[in-house]
């Protein structure tokens, strides 16, 4: 086992970060805690601080404000961390793309390990992506 | 001297879903003076939109905002509808109505969810987002999708509600109120939720005025303006229903305000579904060939108070000027009036109080440059360009 696998075996800690979003995507992680999905049944749980986080959701386009915030805080991470694009805006900037603030997609600014398409990919496609995520 | 400390909350706090910075000033534990910056979330909708043809603006009004993604499509085609004068089939009206009702249930039981979340109270938060689920069934059945719907566009709605979907909406609707019964008596009879609610965050009625508030943050301090009342539009005017008020003007008042406000909503669309019963199945949309050169404005009541767009066309099948304003613009600076003189922890109820949208409130106020970092335009740069535009518009 090497030591990423080891770092993912357990409990994975998410932190969410919204850029500039329309708030559905956000909305719909939210409902990942909720009873009817309910994350925390796989020991998955929505953390306040980055620097205690396994995963790092990122959904939105990211604009000019947000860029640097968004470098800063995978900055702060601890390594390894996983790095999931979340929504059509997350993966490549969607129906913002052409926005005169948009700053690229997620991936033009940090590293991103799995992409959940979708406007707002529903609460299964975002479980089932961190899942296979994790199997990987 | 006591020596005032800034508390900063944000721009990304895990406290809230989108990202905005709060400034409190606070001395001890009172606050003393807010002040909030956004921009963090600008996308430069209305520059986007005049790129767009008018079918295609819808999806992207649509994802202003997430949560109330049928209000601005609604005031949007109200616009558009009033600039080309195109007058919609009843079916389409009691289907738009139906949506925006939907969504406002869905909406309210969001707020509701995480104003218990807010205050500490999980199991509201879990009730009240596990309730919201049905209604997202509904929507997946009716339009295909949980949030952004795609429902309207220029002359009608996009999908029809066929007939026999009408019992399965009743039922979810049904079972529903039966469970907001619970969640109100949740919400009414507890407490502890009393006393971190009661005479929290009070907007008197003059503040509403001063302020020009909108949405259930005026009603819940007894100003009864609502866009479906006072300027009705699609099916309003076709149901019966009343506007809920509240006088307090504090958080509960409006926690009341939206509890209530949900059981109209489901009345509202129960007689919407029974008109849809006497209209003829298919007949959704007007054929709309082109929209004349001229304005039009259009307002629609969103789950926070009142959208209003403005469109202004110039023949062409684009706009060729579009402005939007969501009620959260005016709401959030009652702050000023809401959580000035509470304590720090009664000051995170007060601001979500007023369910503020910032994806939705978006402005820009400042452009750097994108390379060098340098400051290119101010307020009054940005003024005095966009007064251009529109005399370019106006000669052209
Ligand atoms: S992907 Fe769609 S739902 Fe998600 S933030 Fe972007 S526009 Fe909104």
């Amino acid at each position: 086992m090497g030591f990423k696998e080891f770092c993912f075996k357990k409990s994975l800690w998410l932190f969410h970060f919204g850029g500039a979003s329309c708030n559905n995507c956000d909305i719909e992680i939210l409902d990942c805690l909720t009873p009817r999905y309910d994350v925390e049944r796989f020991g998955m749980l929505l953390v306040g601080s980055i620097r205690h986080a396994d995963v790092l959701l990122v959904n939105g386009s990211i604009n000019q404000r947000d860029k640097s915030r968004l470098l800063e805080l995978y900055e702060q991470a601890p390594k390894p961390i996983l790095v999931v694009a979340i929504g059509a805006c997350g993966c490549t900037g969607g129906i913002f793309a052409e926005g005169n603030t948009f700053a690229g997609p997620v991936d033009k600014i940090i590293p991103v390990d799995a992409y959940i398409p979708g406007c707002p990919p529903k609460p299964e496609a975002i479980l089932a992506g961190i899942v296979k995520l994790l199997n990987k | 001297m006591v020596k005032k400390t800034l508390i900063p909350i944000g721009p990304y706090h895990p406290l809230q879903e989108e990202p905005e910075l709060f400034k409190l000033y606070c001395e001890g534990e009172i606050v003393k003076d807010i002040k909030w910056e956004t921009g963090y979330n600008h996308r430069g909708i209305e520059q986007l939109s005049e790129k767009k043809t008018f079918d295609q603006s819808f999806f992207l009004v649509e994802r202003v905002c997430g949560i109330c993604s049928t209000s601005h499509p609604f005031a949007f085609a109200n616009a558009v509808e009033e600039a080309g004068n195109i007058e919609i089939t009843n079916r389409a009206k009691y289907i738009r109505s139906i949506v925006g009702e939907l969504e406002r249930i869905h909406s309210h039981l969001l707020w509701v969810g995480l104003a218990g979340h807010f205050l500490g109270y999980n199991t509201v938060f879990m009730w009240a987002w596990k309730y919201r689920e049905p209604i997202l069934d509904l929507f997946e059945m009716i339009s295909g999708n949980r949030n952004s719907y795609a429902m309207f566009k220029v002359g009608g709605v996009r999908r029809d509600i066929e007939n026999n979907k009408i019992p399965k909406i009743k039922e979810t609707l049904d079972k529903f109120k039966k469970k907001n019964d619970l969640l109100v008596g949740a919400v009414m009879d507890d407490p502890v939720i009393h006393a971190r609610t009661k005479g929290v965050g009070i907007l008197t009625k003059q503040d509403i005025i001063d302020y020009a508030a909108v949405g259930p943050t005026a009603r819940a301090s007894g100003v009864a303006i609502d866009v479906r009342k006072d300027d009705p539009y699609a099916a309003y005017p076709l149901v019966n229903w009343k506007v809920i008020t509240a006088e307090k003007g504090d958080v509960f008042a409006k926690a009341e305000v939206r509890l209530l406000e949900m059981y109209e909503s489901i009345s509202i669309i129960e007689q919407c579904l029974e008109g849809l019963k006497k209209e003829k199945e298919g007949e959704i949309e007007v054929k709309v060939k082109n929209i004349a050169a001229g304005w039009g404005t259009g307002h629609a009541e969103a789950p926070r108070g009142e959208v209003f767009h403005y469109v202004l066309t110039d023949g062409s099948n684009s706009p060729a000027r579009h402005k939007i304003r969501a009620p959260s613009y005016t709401n959030i600076a009652t702050f000023k009036k809401s959580c000035i003189g509470q304590t720090i922890s009664d000051a995170t109820i007060s601001l979500a109080a007023v369910d503020p949208c910032y994806c939705c409130t978006e402005r820009m106020a400042v452009a750097y440059d994108w390379k060098t970092g340098e400051r290119i335009l101010n307020g009054n740069e940005l003024i005095a360009l966009s007064a251009e535009k529109t005399s370019k518009l106006k000669n052209k």
